[in-house]
């Protein structure tokens, strides 16, 4: 009786054991492969980011440094002379502000113009919407690089040229379609309710609107408006093709012809790239919650 | 008395004018996002094709006057055997672009599902770096590291005892040009699909995975019946728009090669806009840019189609 449950108790102790073991070599496995997980993780972003990290390594490095075969792989000592050089580039600033004329004046038109279009088609149903939408999609399969040639011809014949009016056109066309779609996910996601709330309390159809539809867009037209800024702050060929004059062009336009004028100079020319991908790269990390979700809610939401 | 009258009074006059101004306004509302979309993009899609098919060099531009030859401009590109190259070209390096750029992609958004979360906010992070690069930047950065004489790639490449690929030149073998080409687009390309694929994935129902492994499913045959037929509109859109990208490739090759590149770095659009703005045969090249938007509706129909009967089942 005793030696039964002696044995019984022993038997089970075994099996505690057992499981315990087996649940510790599970636990550990799992931390292994937790582990494997986490530095392979690592390593894609190493890979990554070492093109941007050396971009920036170059561009703080002094010449003699940049010019090893033995690379320095940590900037030291730290120059700022290749920032120097860059901005003492002919036209930089001119191309600075060409830049930024085209993106601003761009972005106002185009949202404004997105805005109207996105609540005309997510609050009314009128005859020709749906030709509409489809236009907005189709239109986004049309490859820019293919319509170079006529949009050169026909701004060639308005005297549009050279000038920094032909490009805005060119991107508020370019950016609208996507701009209208994602803001008419926006607009569509504020119950018109609200909007009728409002009248009720006294409000008029446009100071309903105003105060209340157009203040709950806000996310949206801050996604649509990064979107728009990436778009022609990065924009190349148009720009190339349009504009010929060097104090008329971008600044993209400017870093590409970098090379081919003075030879590679990799120490300004990084320091240059630096500076052309900075507002980008700002403008995207300070707003990037605002994209993230905007591009989820207009796609998804109809 | 006074009450029975006003109602029927009251409600044309208060419902009329709007009714009138509601039926106009979102016309109203439309019309310039039409007018601009209309006139920079449809209208010159419809002079691409007339200019097509007229002779339209430098003396025509001056005279604002083309010479129609109807498909003449057609006739020869398609016998040029420039073309048939580039085109074969162009298209294997879409191929190679897209299919490297939708595995590695998900690869690294299953990965994101796995890593702890201080590794997918680092992750994400070099992730929208990347993202937010802009492209001529991007490929000044590879042509920096690719570099014949001062690259860090080929001391790298040396040091790992791959070879000796001390002053070595990438791009005097197209094959090997076109190699480092794929990794500058590919790299720019990963962030957008590896976010999108990943959005995917955070739909997935996590039940139906751990159902499947329940049911003595392995990670693969999970990832095979269960994950990825879920994925399917998600890829077949990441497709469908990396391959109208990639086919329309024109700055990565053209700034890569120092604005200068031979006809062996050609794609079909760097070839158009040869014909067109270097040699000044406006016709020729927009033959040219037509046969593009051509190959590239044949290739997309295909995703489009299966986008629309996905559409259609649900």
């Amino acid at each position: 009786m005793i030696a039964r449950e002696a044995a019984q108790g022993v038997r089970a102790g075994r099996v505690r054991a057992a499981t315990r073991t087996a649940a510790a070599a599970t636990r550990s496995w799992r931390r292994v492969r937790q582990l494997a997980y986490d530095v392979t993780g690592l390593a894609v972003a190493v890979v990554m980011l070492f093109p941007i990290y050396w971009m920036v390594a170059t561009a703080f490095k002094p010449g003699v440094d940049i010019l090893r075969l033995e690379p320095k792989w940590f900037p030291n000592p730290i120059t700022f002379q290749n920032f120097q050089d860059a901005i003492e580039r002919p036209f930089f600033l001119d191309d600075v502000r060409n830049s930024l004329v085209i993106v601003g004046v761009m972005l106002v038109l185009a949202l404004l113009i997105a805005f109207l279009a996105a609540v005309a088609t997510a609050r009314f149903g009128f005859k020709g919407r749906n030709a509409y939408l489809v236009m907005i999609i189709g239109v986004q399969m049309v490859p820019l690089n293919a319509l170079i040639i006529p949009l050169y011809l026909m701004l060639d014949r308005v005297g549009q040229t050279d000038a920094l009016a032909g490009v805005i056109a060119v991107y508020l066309a370019v950016v609208l379609p996507f701009m209208v779609w994602t803001l008419r996910g926006f607009v569509a996601n504020i119950p018109a309710e609200l909007e009728e709330s409002a009248m009720i309390d006294g409000c008029t159809r446009v100071g309903a609107f105003f105060r209340i539809t157009f203040p709950l867009v806000g996310p949206g037209l801050v996604a649509t408006a990064i979107f728009g800024f990436i778009q022609a702050w990065n924009e190349y060929i148009v720009a190339y093709v349009l504009l010929s004059s060097p104090n008329n062009q971008t600044l993209t336009v400017w870093l590409a012809s970098f090379t081919t004028n003075h030879g590679p100079q990799w120490g300004p020319l990084m320091a240059a790239a630096t500076l052309t991908g900075l507002p980008v790269v700002a403008f995207f990390l300070v707003l990037q919650r605002y994209l993230a979700g905007g591009l989820t809610a207009g796609a998804v939401k109809g | 008395m006074d009450m029975a009258i006003a109602p029927p009074d009251l409600e044309p006059a208060s419902t009329r004018p709007g009714l009138f101004r509601t039926r106009l306004l979102p016309y109203a509302l439309v019309i310039p996002s039409v007018a601009v979309i209309g006139g920079i993009l449809a209208f010159p899609l419809g002079m691409l094709i007339w200019l097509s098919l007229q002779h339209y060099g430098l003396r025509e531009l001056i005279q604002h006057q083309g010479d129609w030859v109807g498909l003449g401009n057609y006739g020869a590109i398609l016998v040029d055997p420039l073309f048939h190259q580039v085109i074969v070209r162009t298209l294997l390096f879409t191929f190679a672009c897209v299919a490297l750029t939708v595995v590695l992609s998900t690869l690294v958004a299953l990965l994101l599902q796995r890593v702890s979360r201080v590794v997918r906010v680092i992750v994400m992070s070099s992730l929208v770096f990347v993202w937010a690069t802009p492209v001529i930047v991007s490929v000044d950065i590879w042509q920096w590291m690719f570099d014949y004489e001062f690259g860090i790639i080929n001391y790298l490449l040396t040091q790992l005892h791959v070879g000796n690929f001390i002053h070595h030149n990438w791009f005097d073998n197209p094959l090997q040009g076109w190699s480092v080409l794929v990794v500058v687009v590919v790299w720019g390309a990963i962030p957008f699909v590896t976010i999108t694929v990943f959005a995917g994935l955070l739909q997935v129902p996590s039940d139906l995975v751990d159902a499947a492994q329940v049911d003595g499913a392995g990670p693969w045959q999970s990832f095979r019946y269960v994950t990825a037929p879920m994925l399917k509109p998600i890829f077949l859109i990441v497709i469908c728009l990396s391959t109208i990208w990639d086919f329309g490739v024109f700055n990565q090759p053209y700034v890569l090669l120092n604005q200068r590149p031979s006809a062996d770095y050609y794609t079909i659009a760097i070839y158009s806009y040869r014909e067109s703005f270097g040699v000044t045969q406006y016709g020729l090249g927009a033959s040219i840019a037509v046969l593009m938007v051509i190959v590239l509706v044949i290739v997309t129909l295909f995703y489009v189609r299966e986008t629309l009967k996905l559409a259609e089942i649900q």
